[in-house]
Formats: C-alpha cells, sequence, structure tokens
C-alpha cells in the first residue's frame, strides 16, 4: 500500500531527478556557445593564463550594470603592444560582452566599462598581444538579479 | 535626442598617458527582451566605436548586448601633440553620433 510519506518522498526524487536532468543540458549548450565564441577570436592558438587583470566584483545585487575593467601588463611598444581585448560571459544568451582594440599609441592596455550579465557564471577576458600570443584572465561572478531576460516593462 | 559626453583632459605633457572617458545616452535594447504581450523586442544597440587623433584611428571597440544602458567607455592614450579628438558610435537602426575633443601638449 502506498502512504503518503512514501508517495512525496517518490514524488520528490522524480522532481529532483528531472531537474538534474535539464539543468546541465542548458548549461552544456551556453558553455558550447561560450567556446565556439572564444575559438572565433583565438584560432587554434593556445590561451595562458595570466598577464591579464579583469576586475569585477565577485557578488552582484543587479546583473543590469556591473563595472568592469581589464588591465593587461604590457610596455606598449610599437614591437611589444596589446592588439585587441575580449570579453566573454558563459551565461549570457550572446557571450561576447566587448571587443576592443588597441594601438601602440594606446599607452597602456587598460579598458572600463559597465556590462550586463544574465546569471552566476565565469566571465573571461583574453588578450591579444603583437607577438599572436593570447592571455586570459577569469573570475566567477554570483548574479543576484538578472538582466537581459526579464519582461519589459512597456 | 542621443548626447555624447566625452571627457579629455584640457591640457596634458608630451608623452604622458592620458584617460579618456566616454559616456552616451542610448537604451542598449538588447533583443532578448520580450513585452508583457509576448513579443521580442527588436535589437537595437550601438555596434561599433572609433577614436581618432588628429585624423589617425588610436582606439575602436565593438559593442554587443551585454553592454549596459547609456554605454560608459574608459581607455587611455599618449598625449603627442596637440589637436582634436574624433569619437564616432554607430549602430542599429542608423544610429550615428559624432564629438569632438580638444587637447594642449605642452
Amino acid at each position: 500500500m502506498t502512504t503518503r510519506r512514501r508517495f512525496l518522498a517518490a514524488t520528490a526524487g522524480l522532481a529532483g531527478g528531472i531537474g538534474f536532468a535539464v539543468a546541465p543540458r542548458r548549461a552544456d549548450a551556453t558553455l558550447a556557445a561560450m567556446d565556439e565564441a572564444v575559438r572565433k577570436v583565438t584560432g587554434t592558438a593556445l590561451v595562458r593564463k595570466g598577464r591579464v587583470k579583469l576586475d569585477v566584483p565577485p557578488l552582484i545585487d543587479n546583473g543590469n550594470s556591473i563595472p568592469l575593467s581589464v588591465v593587461v601588463e604590457s610596455p606598449m611598444t610599437a614591437t611589444n603592444h596589446v592588439k585587441a581585448i575580449h570579453v566573454f560571459a558563459e551565461r549570457n544568451p550572446l557571450p561576447n560582452i566587448l571587443s576592443v582594440q588597441l594601438t601602440p599609441r594606446s599607452g597602456r592596455a587598460r579598458v572600463a566599462t559597465r556590462v550586463r550579465l544574465a546569471d552566476t557564471g565565469t566571465v573571461l577576458a583574453i588578450a591579444q598581444m603583437s607577438d599572436g600570443s593570447f592571455w586570459s584572465d577569469s573570475t566567477h561572478i554570483v548574479v543576484t538579479l538578472s538582466a537581459c531576460l526579464e519582461e519589459a516593462l512597456i | 535626442m542621443a548626447r555624447a559626453v566625452v571627457s579629455v583632459p584640457a591640457t596634458a605633457k608630451r608623452g604622458e598617458v592620458i584617460e579618456i572617458r566616454t559616456l552616451v545616452q542610448h537604451a542598449m535594447e538588447t533583443g532578448f527582451r520580450r513585452t508583457q504581450l509576448g513579443e521580442l523586442i527588436p535589437r537595437d544597440i550601438i555596434r561599433s566605436f572609433v577614436c581618432a587623433y588628429n585624423g589617425e584611428e588610436i582606439f575602436r571597440a565593438d559593442f554587443h548586448p551585454a553592454i549596459a544602458a547609456n554605454p560608459l567607455l574608459v581607455f587611455s592614450t599618449v598625449a603627442s601633440a596637440s589637436g582634436t579628438f574624433e569619437f564616432k558610435w554607430a549602430g542599429d537602426k542608423g544610429f550615428s553620433l559624432t564629438e569632438s575633443a580638444k587637447i594642449t601638449v605642452t
């Protein structure tokens, strides 16, 4: 005989199972989109950690406007400078956030802006050097209120 | 009417690295949001930004929907000669805006 307690335990297990089955698939889809966006920039080149410093607050109340800055260690001379900086967010519907192109005349490889984040996840900054090498930095960020996907009040 | 605010130091020493701040009034509609009736709101964002110093391009940025409304952009350059900075934004629905600033280099 099915008791109330057994019935509840069984349905809870089922609900948990469904949740587990669905959630990773969605995560895989966004991660694949991020990989593709990154590969479009880097090609087959190796992306190493270091030389880049991504500065974003680790805990965010409102994902609609988040201060973000990227600094890259570089002398910024004609022979050794940062050519481009790219920023990606793994949980955004479109992983690309910003791409900037720098020249030796930039003097310092620093860029700052305000961004939107749709969900808790990793933000990645990649710098392309004039010698063709790629360097990166990433941060895990917790977002309480999501941007991009909320219903507009119009 | 869209407006832009740029902040460039009025004077600088030759060879000094100066910081340039730009702010544009723009909703940066992402194209992922829906109205309460479920219709998708079309994307309307600024796509590109170019800064030229005495006619030579020194900085370029490509924006995506993940840039917050009223895009702020802070970057730097080396003050090499007196002259003007030209800032140009371009985006969806024919959005185009230019702004300029003068600098005196000693």
